[in-house]
């Protein structure tokens, strides 16, 4: 047999298409602007000027709760009723959980979280046992996942952590349908059946914590580097699309945006080659994943170091700490992971929770810098500062030896 | 970069068949991106850029050698993106910061990679599972065991020293600024597949990949020579790692694609998926290729989401081009000639 080469040829070009797909394509892509981030508007799609401006002044409110708590507190509740859901034997009610994925630091961190104080609360007798799934990202998957919780039907209480927003939808809605009390925490859907939708104050005011700061920080007219993980993520999105808004209202020149998957090497050879093109000033990013080896960049090209917004990941504290950077870490606050088993806590025990679950989000500035640093100091470099589970009796090693 | 074919040709129309084959395509395919990149960018060839270009380039032609390895002997090797991921977080974990770790664990590290191309050499070749999926199968047990043993968030650090292969270099060379490490090592590591290929391993590795029955029936141990490529492709991958970990450090996702990038490299070089032909120079060109065209979408501005599109098209196309290029006439018309090397022109068209 002779295999033509032109089969080869195709055979060859197939497997390099499928391979330029998995090596970069972020997907979902569809709804982001072309040109690499000269357009300062937001795009329409996923800007909302409401939840915009509701965001920007939950930033200022001050939130109810304990006060050294900040998993407990909430902004402007609205307390909900669970009587209806109250069981006469809480120590022996079985609580579900279906989990998105932990395929990043920040969902393993908060994961680790959840499961101590899962510990604390079966120790306590406020709940009994605990059971989770993972989807590994995959819709279909956690779809099923929850649909096996309530096929089962020994679940008294489910958790979910969706993995995207409408097609999760009417996963969420079975669940509910089913009479057990349901929490959705993170991401959100297009529903209100849940008895409490528990989420930190949002992606508009992540993006605004480090736009200001940049804003504050930077001279007129300097120049503003955007470093982006993925298209078409909601939270990401948000991020991005409030600091457009800020940018646009300032001096500000924004150079572009670049998608890096949060890969340290992409991030350190892109920013290399905006600065042989010219200066940079000051670098936005929309999670904080690679920022030491964006700024790395700028070190072996003998650079001074841009003004940063990063994020509350402690290699990128501790870099700033060395190097006496100006910079901010915004929050998306990771202690959220502790709230829904404390949520369902409260519901199988008739008591009332918020209907939307606001959590407080603040950024970390130069003034907490030492403080966080101090109390995450035996905690490794991908771990978030305000994970907030000091208190669990797990601490430190359950974080520690991950 | 050594740009010149090492190959010796053969008399007659020697320079014609250089432009033709893989070798030439890649060479005018790279020569034409670095010319719009001039355009667009006329600093780009002062020392100093084009040395971050090299530093940057210097992990995918080393990768893309090993893998030239392993596709020339007719086989595949999938494993090596995940093999970079652990190979990294292994020596993050291991060195945890401490300098005097650094080369201790290099020498681990050298182990573990010996290991796994061993074990993907030899399930292929004794257990005969066909190595597309051995190696699919080992990239996906490093995955998972490396998500596993880390939680999914590497821990420790990597020393100073560590670093200063992929981050540093020799400073104050005229003209250039500095020489990183990194392209001293991938020159070292070329030349040196270049005299392989050249040796009588290299050979019986080529006549493998042609035709394995007739390499076989000629003396040739075709098991161990296509074991040993692996191991070399897994023994290139850990070179890669301590480039890419010196390079940005320790992240999550740290060699997440690399073995289709390293895969896209050497196709794009000429060398043909299946086996038995193709040129050392040519997967290094592909991979110094794939490195300029992403660079070259970061300087025009190309909006990164249709990145990959243009990245597709523009390699199908130069496969191709060269494909065509190089179409034997008829196997009727051509004649029979004995070729002097079997690593030098195809022995005939005709294959299994």
């Amino acid at each position: 047999m002779r295999a033509p080469r032109v089969l080869l040829a195709g055979a060859a070009g197939l497997t390099l298409i499928l391979s330029a797909c998995t090596t970069d394509a972020p997907e979902g892509t569809e709804g982001v602007e072309g040109s690499n981030g000269t357009e300062s508007s937001p795009d329409a799609e996923w800007f909302d000027q409401a939840e915009f401006d509701a965001q920007i002044a939950q930033r200022d409110i001050e939130p109810e709760g304990p006060e050294n708590e900040p998993w407990m507190q909430a902004i402007e509740p609205e307390w909900v009723d669970t009587s209806e859901f109250a069981i006469d034997a809480p120590e022996d009610a079985h609580v579900c959980f279906s989990n998105a994925s932990v395929s990043n630091p920040w969902r393993v961190t908060g994961f680790i979280t959840m499961e101590e104080q899962v510990e604390a609360l079966i120790d306590e007798g406020r709940i009994g046992s605990f059971d989770s799934s993972d989807a590994a990202d995959d819709d279909n998957q956690q779809i099923s996942d929850i649909q096996a919780f309530v096929d089962s039907g020994d679940c008294d209480a489910i958790i979910i952590s969706p993995s995207t927003t409408a097609t999760l939808t009417p996963a969420v809605e079975t669940a509910c349908e089913s009479g057990v009390p349901v929490i959705v925490f993170d991401r959100g859907v297009n529903s209100d059946c849940m008895v409490t939708f528990i989420h930190p104050i949002g992606g508009y005011a992540y993006g605004a914590d480090a736009a200001d700061f940049l804003v504050e920080n930077l001279e007129p007219g300097s120049t503003v580097l955007a470093l982006r993980i993925l298209p078409g993520v909601d939270v990401l999105e948000h991020r991005w699309a409030a600091a457009q808004r800020i940018f646009a209202d300032s001096e500000l020149q924004v150079l572009g945006f670049e998608f890096t998957e949060g890969d340290g090497a992409q991030i350190k050879d892109l920013v290399s080659q905006h600065l042989q093109r010219g200066e940079v000033n000051g670098i936005w990013m929309d999670a904080g994943d690679g920022a030491v080896a964006g700024l790395e960049a700028f070190e072996d090209a003998g650079r001074p170091y841009p003004v940063i917004a990063g994020e509350d990941e402690l290699s990128f504290m501790r870099k700033w700490k060395e190097e006496g950077l100006t910079a901010i870490a915004p929050v998306y606050s990771n202690f959220q992971w502790r709230t829904p088993v404390l949520a369902a806590g409260m519901i199988l025990a008739g008591e009332e929770v918020p209907a939307e679950w606001v959590l407080p989000q603040d950024p970390i500035g130069e003034d907490e810098l030492d403080d966080y640093l101090e109390r995450n100091s035996d905690m490794p470099s991908l771990h978030y500062a305000k994970f907030g589970g000091e208190d669990l009796p797990g601490f430190p090693q359950a974080w520690v030896d991950r | 970069m050594n740009v010149e074919n090492p190959l010796p040709r053969p008399r007659f129309g020697s320079a014609l068949s250089a432009l033709r084959g893989g070798t030439g395509t890649v060479s005018v395919l790279l020569v034409l991106i670095f010319v719009v990149i001039a355009t667009q960018n006329p600093s780009f060839f002062e020392g100093p850029p084009l040395m971050a270009f090299a530093k940057k380039a210097a992990p995918l032609v080393i990768l893309a050698i090993g893998q030239y390895l392993v596709i020339v002997s007719g086989e595949f090797d999938l494993s090596v993106g995940s093999l970079v991921g652990a190979q990294v977080v292994i020596a993050a974990r291991l060195i945890d910061g401490d300098e005097a770790m650094t080369f201790p664990v290099i020498g681990v590290m050298l182990l573990f990679g010996l290991l796994v191309g061993l074990v993907n050499g030899l399930v292929t070749t004794l257990l005969k599972v066909p190595s597309i999926i051995t190696t699919l199968g080992t990239m996906l047990i490093l995955f998972g065991a490396v998500r596993y043993w880390t939680g999914g968030a590497p821990t420790g650090a990597l020393s100073e020293n560590f670093r200063v292969f992929g981050r540093h270099g020799l400073d104050g060379v005229p003209g250039l600024g500095q020489l990183p490490w990194a392209l001293v090592v991938a020159a070292v590591l070329t030349v040196g597949a270049i005299l392989l290929m050249r040796s009588p391993y290299g050979r019986s590795l080529m006549a493998t990949g042609d035709n394995d029955t007739a390499a076989a029936f000629s003396g040739v141990r075709v098991g161990r020579v296509r074991t040993l490529a692996f191991v070399g492709s897994a023994l290139m991958a850990t070179v890669a790692a301590v480039l890419i970990g010196g390079f940005a450090g320790v992240t999550a996702q740290v060699g997440q694609g690399l073995e289709f990038t390293a895969i896209t490299a050497v196709v794009l070089g000429g060398v043909v998926l299946g086996g038995g032909r193709g040129t050392v120079v040519a997967a290094a060109l592909g991979a110094l290729t794939v490195e300029a065209l992403f660079t070259l979408f970061n300087q025009l501005y190309l909006p990164s989401t249709i990145q990959p599109t243009a990245q597709g098209l523009i390699i199908v196309a130069a496969v191709a081009y060269a494909s065509r290029r190089t179409d034997p006439r008829p196997p009727k018309r051509r004649p029979r000639r004995r070729p002097d090397h079997p690593n030098e022109r195809p022995l005939d068209s005709s294959r299994r």
